[in-house]
Parts: C-alpha cells; structure tokens; sequence
C-alpha cells in the first residue's frame, strides 16, 4: 500500500485551528476512517502527493490545546508521541495553529516540540489574522521559536504547495528545548531517563506528569514511576503549574517581539453575532427554529429524490422478473434482496439532508453557543451543556453520538448522556416514521404552511427528547458520585462552513450508511426471504388443496394466487415466529406480520421497512408491483376486512419504535464506552418497558 | 476578596490567582494567567454560564469555576 518506507506525520493542533479542513486539503478523498488500535478513538488517515512524486502517510489527532488530556479523545495525542513503538508513532509532526490566536496555540506547540520529533508549524487562517492587521514578523518568529514556519489559508488553499514541500524536506532537530524542565524535578527526570532509556528530558518529564494514564507503560513500571515521584515530593499539579507559567511567559515575550496587533479582542462581527443568538428570548427561539427548519427540509427537500429512487427500484424489479427464468432465484433475487435494497436506499436523500445541517452547525461554530444556551437547563437535569451535542448528533445516529461524550468528563454526566442519547429519534427510525406517516397522516397544511406530516415528525422528534430529558432526570437521583465535571470551553468564532468539509460529511456517513445499514439489511433480507418462502407441517406442504378447499367454488385465477401466497407466508417458518410473538403484542394492535418485523428489525430499525417490504412482495400477486407504501395501505385484516394499518396502529407503531431500543449496534457501543454488560443490558430492558407501555397507551387511546 | 464571577458583563479585570489548584492548571493552559487581563462578554439567559474574553479569544464557563478566579482591583 505504502510506497517505499513511507513517512507518517502527524496533524496536531487546538480544536478549532482549522486542521480538520487542512487534512482534507492534503488528502482530498483518499483518507479512510479507523480506530486506533486498542481503543475507539476515530482515526483518520490518508495518503498525500508530495511534488516530487513521492507520498506519506497522513494521521488526523484529536484536536487537544496542550499535551496533558483532558478528554479520552485527547489521551490518544500523548499516547501516540510519548510511546516510540506505537504503531502510529509519527515520523514528523505538523502543528496546525491558528494565525489570529497565537498565544495559546503556541502552548501545545513548544511542548510537541520539546520531546524532540521533527516538527514544522503551519499559521493557518493567516487571512483572518491579516483581516485583523496582525503583523506577523514570519523570519524572526521561526529563528525564536527554531522551527520551520509554512503560512497557509485553508479557505483558499494558498500556502499548500509550500507545505508539502516542507513535508518532503528534512528538518533539523534543535538541540535546545523551548522550555528546559529539568530543574523542576532533577532526580525524577534522571531516573526515569535512565530506566527508560530516554534521551528527551521533557519525554522522561510527561513520564513522571502522567504515568498513570500511559496505556503502554506496565502496572510494574507505573509503581516504579509513582514510588519515585513520592520518594522525591514530585507534585504534578505544582510542576504543570510552573511548565505552563514559563513556557507562555516565553511565548509572551516572542510574540511581543514580533506580532504587533493594533487592538486585543474579540471580533466584533463575532461579538454581535452572539449578542443575538445567545440572547435571553432570540437565543431560544433560534435555537428552536433552526431544530424546526432542520425537520421541515427533511421532508420536503427529499420527497422528489425518494420518489424516484422507489420508483427506478420498482421498475428495475419488474424488468429483472421479466428477464430472469421463473423460480426460486428470481424470486430470491426481486422480493428478497431488490426489495430489501431498495427499503435502504430510499432513505440517503433523507440522511443526507439530516448530516448537511449538522456538520453545518458544528462548521460554523454555532453549536458551541448551543451547548453555552443549554448548559444550565441541562444541569438541572442531570446533563451537562456538552450533551447537546451528543443528543443532537444523536439525531443522525446513536453511535457516533455515544462516542462524542467521551469530552465529557465527569462520570456522571458522561454515564446519563450514553444511557438517555439512544431516546432521541435518529436516522434509522427515520424510515420507520417515513413510511407509517404516509400511511396515516393525511398529506396536508396547517396555516397554509407547515406540513401536517412534518409536525408529526417532529412531535415524534420531541418525544424522544422529552423521554431522554425524563429519563435523565431520573437517574440524577438514583446516581451516587463524588467526582464533578467541570465546564471551560473555547466558543470559536463564526466562520463560513466550508463547503468541501461539509459535502465530505455527507458523502462518508451516507456511504457508511448505505455499506453498514446496506450489509445488515441484505443479510436480514436473504434470510427472511427464507424464512418466509419454506415452511414445515402440512398445512404449508399441501397450501394448495388448503386454499382451494376454503375459497369454495367460484374463484379467479387472481383470487387464488393472492390467498395462496398469504396462505403460504402464514405458515412458513417467519409466521410461526410471528404467531409465536402475536399474543404478546395483540394488545399494542400489531398482527404477526408486524411481529416479524420487530423480531427482525431488533438488530437495526431501518430493517422494519426492509422487512415489511420482503413480507408484503412475498405475500402479494406477481402482476402487481406497487411500492411499498402502497401495499401497506391495501392490507386487510382477514377476519374483520378493515384496513391492518390504522391511526390507532400506524400511531402505536411510530411511539414504539420512538422508544425501544432496537439496535444491536448501540448495544455494542455502549458496552464498549461503560465497559461492561451492565449499563447495556439495563438500558435494554427500560427502554423496552418504556416502548411497550406507551405503544400500549398509544393504541387504547387511538381505537 | 473578589471573583471573576463578581464581574458584570462588559466589566474587565486582571487575574491574580486562583482558589482551586487543579482546575488553575487547566485554566492557565487555556490562557488564564495571573497578570491576565479579562472582560466578560456573555452571560448566558440563565446566568450561568458566562463566556470572558482572554488572550484574544472567547473562553466559556460556569459560575462556580469563575468563583475559583481571584480578580485584583
């Protein structure tokens, strides 16, 4: 994969310095994400062309604003620099700061620095700082801080070509440290280098500072580290005060040198912005508008695109039954994975929308002042402000939701936002909502111009919130801790949403939607085309004889063949398990056709659709194709010839899947996040109660 | 003695020190040095959080951690 010995280098720098958007400059689509081995901290990575034809490796780091971690996504930084052997391990690191706020971007660079790896320091965002007439002197700047400065302006890509340059050159390693801790803690310092076998100083120093938390580092050698550090009074908390106090006092004296600014402080278009959107009245109401907006486009934007992805599939299937020999394969080929393709892809127009608005606001800075808006509401729930961003990122999906508290810190906090996030409605539920608001909410207009269907969805968005924001609630109370979280944040300042970060959002998460949700969905499809096409015992054996004997005298060959096949699914393998499940979920209004599904879609919700897509094609004639939407508003109740899907259902249904916690994957993640069965497994069976009772309600009320 | 917390909005200050040593490590990475000077420019509706305005940038936090930043003058 790699060209000759390939270089790996590193991207570092504070969140918000604009590395993520210079990453994607320098590897445009050929970055793949990963995890870093051991633990589920996103890796990206990606191949860059240097000019001179040759390329390297490169790695994305959590954005950190120094080198002691105050997330779990932070500790990967320190983990990769300090461990030589960590397979990350970088060959050359580039500090990414931004041009407009040098002093504290600075910290993280001379600490990178000081542990000896070849570095280049890139002032990104150099055009804000030239918008605010910063005078950089760049010359002297690099001979005081002894690195090799690129300028670049990741919103025109100026500055690129000089990079990658840089990147192929050598860089010299400067003998001295920026900052020299070895009077700090002489003895320590000594011995571990020595035990370590350490050349850096500052290395054998983040030693001492953070032992503890080195994953790589055995429990033998973490007492050895500790039993020194009492033997010599290292207090880490004094010697990370005093480091930081010298290395910004230094920093202070270069940037007076030379950066002349003309006034200090924020921007002022910054500043008015915030006036408005974190205002007592305008702050919520914006905030809740654009939760409004966000619904709204959802289902208006995507209704073309969706229809004509259902309507290609139907008329690919038709064509396939036309070309294809008559049998099993064919059938397995149009009803089973056709149908079942087509119950996922239909739903992409809708994610992508759903991924635009939320890379947006993150993008534009504003989801930081959401989190300020929110953060005392959410206390006095049990949350924190830094949930808002896992519960709304919880809209698109649980998993990367669930992985985005680990910035929270405080255990607390961080253990009720993964158990509540699994409530908000993501997109996988989506689909579900889609196809049964179709059924039973009437197309129409209130006030001319909200859309009755997109209220719905909406309410049904605000259940979701309202049963996280209860549950939190609850488990406030029930949770004992004596750690507390605490809350300093950067508000970044508003900047225009670059376009290619955003449309490189949507295409991965569509394409990992379509590939995960894809691969699950067609494997469940083939399945339960099985399932539902073979059957046991005689009633399915001799179907024929059964039919005719009960359709009498006086049929059409048509009559025959739909009472036939319903016969036959009744009896198959997937009616038996639906039979099985149907006295326990009559009293919510659901027939065993619907059991199927919900035994089905359990591993992922979005298969209820792929589901009741196989169920209805396999039960239905041949002669008709009509879209699955349609099929489920023709479907009769045998015994009564009323319509299965009624308000009372239709409704029941959507406040089940609102709640029950039908995705094995989340399951995974939240074993994997809490460490244990434990909080997964409770999380399970409450979130089932919940669902269950509800729909119960639900459907008592309705009918 | 006076906080950070005391500061109405659009008041500034200087840092002279702080009450609580470990989360002092974390608020001087991000720029709150003793000697510092600070404005604070948002409360949030609720009064609390507040955002100040530090080494050029907006730095956003609770009322409680703003009680722990000792404000000379």
């Amino acid at each position: 994969m790699a060209e000759k010995q390939g270089m790996r280098v590193a991207l570092i720098g504070n969140p918000n310095s604009g590395k993520t958007t210079l990453f994607n400059l320098l590897t445009g689509l050929k970055q793949k994400t990963g995890n870093f081995p051991g633990v589920t901290v996103d890796k990206k990575s990606g191949t860059c062309k240097l000019s001179a034809g040759t390329s390297v490796e490169i790695v994305d780091l959590p954005g950190t604003y120094s080198i002691y971690p105050k997330t779990l996504d932070e500790q990967i930084v320190q983990e990769v620099l300090l461990n030589k052997s960590h397979p990350q391990h970088p060959d050359k690191v580039i500090v990414v700061a931004d041009a407009s706020n040098l002093k504290r971007n600075l910290l993280l660079f001379t600490q990178i620095r000081d542990l000896g790896i070849p570095i280049i320091l890139v002032l990104n965002m150099i055009d804000i700082a030239d918008k605010r007439n910063l005078k950089i002197d760049l010359r002297a700047l690099g001979i005081d801080l002894g690195v090799k400065i690129v300028t670049t302006n990741s919103h025109s890509g100026e500055g690129l070509d000089a990079l990658k340059e840089a990147i192929g050159q050598t860089q010299a390693k400067s003998k001295r440290p920026f900052y020299e801790v070895e009077p700090l803690a002489t003895e320590v310092i000594s011995r571990i280098s020595k035990k370590f076998d350490l050349e850096n100083n500052y290395a054998a120093f983040q030693f001492a500072q953070q032992s503890d938390h080195l994953k790589f580092l055995s429990e033998e050698e973490k007492t050895a580290i500790s039993d020194l550090r009492n033997k010599y009074g290292f207090d880490h908390n004094h010697t990370q005060s005093e480091e930081t106090l010298g290395r910004y006092k230094h920093i202070s004296d270069i940037i007076n040198r030379n950066v002349t600014s003309p006034v200090t402080g924020v921007a002022s278009l910054t500043q008015k912005i915030d006036r408005i959107v974190t205002h007592k009245v305008f702050g919520y109401l914006i905030f809740f508008a654009l939760l409004m907006l966000i619904f709204q486009s959802i289902f208006a934007w995507s209704e073309w695109p969706m229809d004509l992805i259902e309507n290609s599939f139907a008329s690919v299937t038709e064509w396939l039954k036309g070309v294809l020999p008559e049998g099993v394969v064919n059938d397995l080929i149009t009803d089973g994975i056709v149908s079942g393709l087509a119950g996922v892809l239909v739903f992409i127009p809708q994610i992508a929308i759903l991924f635009t608005f939320i890379s947006l606001l993150e993008e534009s800075g504003y989801m930081s002042r959401a989190v300020f808006l929110m953060d005392k509401l959410m206390r006095a729930v049990g949350l924190n402000g830094k949930s808002v961003v896992p519960l709304i990122s919880g809209m698109a999906c649980a998993i990367p939701a669930i992985m985005a508290t680990r910035s929270i810190d405080g255990w607390k906090d961080r253990l009720i936002t993964i158990f509540v996030t699994p409530f908000m409605s993501c997109s996988a539920r989506l689909p579900v909502y889609t196809i049964l608001i179709g059924l039973v909410v009437p197309e129409e207009y209130v006030f001319g111009f909200f859309n009755l269907q997109g209220l719905v969805l909406m309410g049904l968005y605000l259940l979701g919130f309202l049963a996280a924001i209860l549950s939190a609630l609850a488990m406030k109370f029930i949770l004992k801790t004596k750690q507390r979280g605490y809350f300093v944040m950067e508000l970044p300042g508003y900047k225009l949403p670059q376009w290619k970060n955003v449309l490189l959002t949507i295409y991965e998460k569509s394409k990992t939607f379509t590939f995960e949700a894809g691969k699950v969905i067609i494997a469940i499809s083939i399945i339960l085309w099985v399932l539902a096409s073979y059957g046991m015992g005689d009633e399915f054996n001799n179907a024929e004889e059964h039919v005719k004997a009960s359709l009498g005298q006086n049929y059409s060959e048509r009559e025959y063949e739909i009472a036939l096949n319903s016969y036959k699914l009744e009896h198959s393998f997937a009616g038996a398990f639906g039979k099985t499940i149907e006295p326990v979920i009559k009293p919510l209004g659901y027939d065993w056709k619907i059991g199927i599904a919900l035994i089905t879609s359990f591993a992922a919700r979005e298969v209820f659709v792929g589901t009741m897509s196989t169920i209805y094609s396999i039960g239905a004639s041949d002669e008709e194709e009509a879209t699955i939407r349609e099929r489920l508003r023709q479907e009769r109740n045998p015994e009564t010839g009323q319509p299965v899907y009624t308000q009372a259902v239709g409704f029941s249904l959507m406040v089940f899947y609102a709640f029950a916690m039908q995705c094995m994957s989340t399951l995974a993640i939240v074993y994997r996040e809490t460490k244990g069965w434990k909080w997964p497994m409770i999380q399970m069976a409450y979130m089932t109660a919940v669902a269950y009772i509800s729909a119960l309600i639900t459907f008592q009320i309705f009918s | 003695m006076k906080t950070l917390s005391e500061l109405k909005i659009n008041q500034k200050g200087i840092i002279s020190g702080f009450t609580d040593d470990t989360l002092a490590v974390k608020l001087m990475e991000m720029g709150c040095l003793p000697g510092t000077e600070v404005s604070v420019e948002l409360i949030a509706p609720l009064g609390d959080p507040i955002a100040i305005s530090v080494a050029g940038y907006q730095l956003s936090l609770r009322k409680e951690e703003a009680l722990s930043i000792k404000i000379e003058g």
